[in-house]
């Protein structure tokens, strides 16, 4: 029974890595290595406000949020406007981004058991006998509206529908008056605004240094694989594959083999279905 | 000093004997024959005669920028036909562990061991990432990216191949000076056999597949052999850099994964010119002696190749050896536009 | 040898996103047949073609090359088999020398096991395929950088190309749009002569005076459908085929399609 519990909590923190990362992707088909960086930087930030600025933490993780996203938008309008339309660059600028925060974070001494987010809500329940934290109940509680939410959004609202123009053709985006310029930054700010929406919610949980920050970069990148890029319901599911998997392994196997299931998970994906899950397998077809 | 009014512009000329290199192949004036040659030779015997005149602690960095230079070399190679990765630590570290398991858990000698590792490490690479080879570039650099992060964190979890103690080796060089000349030569090898290789009808065939696969496909080539083909040389270069430190420093541990070995050879191709191999060879002959001078910054270092990265990616796209090559084969003065 | 079943396909289907592209076409061509495909824009032509060497995965039908199925087989095998094809949209190496792009073709497996090409030699093949294209050999444009060249030697470029893997079927896709006149009618007799040395073509063409000079027989598809098989001048006085045709798209010159 706990396995079940915890799998769903982990699998929904998976999700939780990997929405900000897919979204960018599938809006603007950029791919941002800095999402790990971002994610471990809104708890920096965050902290900081907090113990320097005394802000409750109920004030500063909305902050955070908020300043990820002005990064995310920086890191779009400073660099990536320059080198957009090249892959290469685009690729290497984004992950040259990241790795440069969190190397910085961790000069800056970010790692230890000395840094850590309080919890929103205290407390527990116990569900079918098995003890669960509120925090964790809202971890998916706010997993399962972000996707919901994101779904809405993007299908059904006039920005939305201009993202999934940009994503399927950006010349014609543009020839009918959306910028995708900002559509492109907007994407990334949104994508950074949700990597720090998942800290601020994940981080409590558990002690906050930069290599986290390698971690859910991993998880984004192995959920996004396993899932296909570009779809929604790939990314969740595989965040269930993904989740199901480290839990059971940790259950029955014993915890330290946890990190092989994105390695195992990733090498079957692309052996038996190289496109993912739910990836279309458009290689070859050329439009008429 | 310039009047106001007079505008002036570059004007830039071909030097005589570069026009007629690009359709005639004999020459035979001394002084054309220098032109051509110098810039091949002079930094080849420069190489070469450099060990005799540093310090051990200088030799040391010759041959780590040697190191780094086959890595950038190989992230060249994987470039030109469109394979984009961010993590040539994977390749380095995978031929690194192939070197201490040979010398391990083997005993194998150094000279079986190092081509074995060599050529293994490459096959490894090149059956790992087959599959990737059939989807979008951003596929390739996404699944290099993580791949070292998470081989180092399931040696360090799971204690495999002596978790985070490593494997400490018995082979090793029997000598400096073989280990300095080995890297050194074959670093200079591997330079020109690639771009030998990149001018011959298979390197073009490389190019046309990164410039547009389906012509490509369509002319009857199998892609997808040819990128694994590409992908297990890159790969047996990177190997072999990382079997080479293993015996030089006779221990192999997870930190063959880390940034330094992604980073740099990346850094370096784009800061010397990707496409060219000349390019990323003279990057990492810049920038490993000058990450050796910042040594002092510590945990900065990292971060300051990212800069080093981003800036010659954005602002020196042409890279430092297009920018040389061209300065040297023209002649450029400044005329009044009238 | 001569009518000899070559290329036979049955029922291939197709359809994009509940759009039906290609629907049930069928056909079967000998050895030295020279067939044109015409229709109205958007008829599945185009399609057709994708899906015959490859590149597009049919939803259902069979291809069959000398009696074997290659349906859903890689491009780069249908290729070797020795179907060659041009694209609607050239699709060339911009930056290369023009005699350089037909390199690539002329490394293929195809093309190695017909000439054991060494380095060097692959040029002067090269330089031959673009002088049978009309490119004048001895002047300086076989080596200026194809992307500076006009359109109708891009075409012919890209015809040399499909040429250069020596094809026992070659599929032209809409070779002449964007062509001159002059340019044109350089091309023909080169059909003409293919055709006649034995080489089956497939022909997709909006330039019907042209490719009925040429063609042997005409199939006419409209959204998706074959509605007439045979003889040109034949197929032309179909009611059916007039008002698909004709009716549609009046301009018989000049398509411009993408």
């Amino acid at each position: 029974m706990s396995t079940i519990i915890y799998g769903i909590i982990t699998s929904v923190i998976l999700a939780l890595y990997a929405v900000g990362f897919s979204l960018t992707y599938g809006i603007s088909g950029l791919a941002n290595f800095a999402h790990g960086a971002l994610y471990i930087l809104a708890g920096y930030i965050s902290w900081n406000l907090m113990n320097y600025l005394g802000l409750p933490f109920l004030a500063s993780a909305p902050l955070a949020v908020v300043a990820c996203a002005l990064v995310g938008f920086i890191i779009y309008w400073g660099l990536l406007l320059r080198v957009r339309g090249i892959p290469l660059s685009e690729l290497v600028v984004t992950f040259a981004a990241g790795v440069a925060i969190l190397e910085l974070l961790t000069w800056r001494g970010f790692y230890g058991i000395s840094y850590s987010l309080p919890v929103f809500v205290e407390g527990g329940v116990e569900i079918w006998g098995v003890a669960v934290d509120a925090q964790r109940l809202l971890v998916i509680a706010v997993g399962v509206a972000l996707v919901v939410l994101l779904y809405l959004f993007v299908h059904y609202t006039k920005i939305g529908l201009a993202f999934r123009g940009m994503a399927q053709n950006e010349r014609t985006a543009l020839s009918v008056g959306i910028e995708s310029d900002w559509i492109g930054a907007l994407s990334l700010a949104l994508g950074s605004a949700l990597a720090g929406l998942a800290a601020v919610v994940v981080l409590p949980l558990g002690m906050m240094e930069s290599s986290v920050g390698y971690e859910v970069l991993i998880y984004a990148l192995a959920v996004a694989i396993v899932g296909g890029l570009e779809s929604t319901p790939g990314m969740v599911v595989a965040s269930f594959v993904i989740g199901f998997g480290q839990r059971i392994t940790a259950s029955y196997i014993g915890p330290k083999w946890m990190i092989i299931v994105p390695l195992a998970a990733i090498v079957l994906v692309l052996a038996v279905r190289p496109s993912g899950l739910f990836g279309k397998f458009k290689e070859l077809e050329e439009r008429v | 000093m310039q009047p106001p009014d007079v505008k002036i512009r570059r004007k830039r000329l071909d030097r005589g004997i570069k026009a007629r290199t690009d359709s005639v192949f004999v020459i035979a004036a001394p002084g054309d024959i220098i032109y051509v040659l110098a810039p091949r030779v002079l930094p080849v015997v420069a190489l070469l005669i450099l060990p005799f005149f540093l310090s051990e602690y200088h030799q040391e960095v010759l041959v780590h920028a040697s190191v780094v230079g086959l890595l950038a070399l190989s992230w060249d190679l994987l470039a030109c036909c469109g394979l984009f990765s961010l993590g040539q630590s994977l390749f380095f570290g995978v031929g690194a562990y192939m070197a201490g398991m040979m010398d391990y858990y083997l005993h194998l000698s150094i000279w079986i061991g190092l081509p074995l590792a060599t050529l293994s490490g490459g096959a490894i690479c090149s059956i790992l990432l087959a599959p990737v080879v059939r989807l979008k570039g951003v596929y390739f650099a996404m699944v290099t990216l993580m791949l070292p992060l998470l081989f180092r964190k399931i040696i360090e979890a799971s204690g495999l191949l002596g978790g985070t103690l490593g494997l400490s080796t018995r082979g090793s060089f029997p000598n400096e000076w073989v280990a300095v000349y080995l890297g050194i030569i074959v670093f200079l090898g591997v330079l020109f056999g690639l771009r030998k290789l990149i001018d011959s009808d298979y390197g073009l065939v490389l190019k046309a597949i990164r410039d547009d696969d389906r012509a490509v496909m369509s002319a009857g080539i199998n892609i997808y052999a040819r990128k694994v083909q590409a992908l297990f040389v890159a790969g047996s270069i990177a190997s072999f850099a990382g079997a080479f430190l293993t015996y030089r420093y006779e221990f192999v541990g997870f930190s063959v994964f880390a940034w330094d070995y992604a980073i740099l050879p990346l850094a370096a191709a784009a800061l010397g010119g990707p496409g060219t191999f000349a390019g990323a060879a003279l990057g990492s002959m810049i920038l490993v002696p000058l990450s050796e001078a910042l040594r002092a910054m510590g945990g900065l270092r990292i971060a300051s190749y990212c800069l080093v990265l981003m800036v010659s990616i954005i602002a020196l796209p042409e890279g430092i050896f297009s920018f040389l090559e061209r300065k040297y084969h023209q002649f450029e003065s400044l005329v009044e536009v009238k | 040898m001569p009518g000899e079943t070559l290329l036979k396909v049955r029922g291939l289907r197709k359809s994009f996103g509940g759009v039906i592209a290609v629907g049930n076409v069928g056909f079967e061509l000998k050895q030295g047949d020279f067939l044109g495909i015409i229709g109205p824009n958007g008829a599945g032509k185009t399609t057709l073609v994708n899906m015959i060497t490859g590149f597009v995965r049919p939803d259902g039908g069979k291809v069959y090359f000398k009696g074997k199925d290659i349906t859903g087989s890689r491009p780069y095998d249908i290729a070797n088999l020795g179907i060659a094809r041009t694209f609607q949209m050239v699709r060339l190496f911009y930056h290369l020398p023009a005699y350089k792009n037909l390199i690539i073709p002329l490394c293929s497996k195809r093309i190695s096991r017909i000439r054991g090409g060494r380095f060097g030699e692959r040029d002067e093949v090269a330089l031959d395929l673009l002088d049978d294209v009309g490119f004048e050999r001895d002047s300086y444009v076989p080596y200026k950088q194809a992307g500076s060249l006009p359109h109708g030697y891009l075409k012919r470029l890209d015809l040399a190309r499909a040429l250069a893997l020596r094809p026992e079927v070659l599929i032209l896709d809409e070779l002449f749009s964007g062509m001159s006149m002059a340019e044109v009618a350089g091309v023909l007799p080169l059909m003409e002569k293919l055709s006649d040395k034995g080489l089956t073509i497939i022909m997709i063409e909006h330039r019907l005076r042209e490719l009925f000079k040429v063609a042997h027989r005409v199939m006419v598809l409209t959204f998706g459908q074959k509605i007439a098989e045979g003889p040109p001048d034949e197929v032309m006085q179909s009611d059916e085929v007039k008002k698909a045709y004709l009716g549609t798209d009046v301009e018989l010159g000049e398509s411009g399609r993408d």
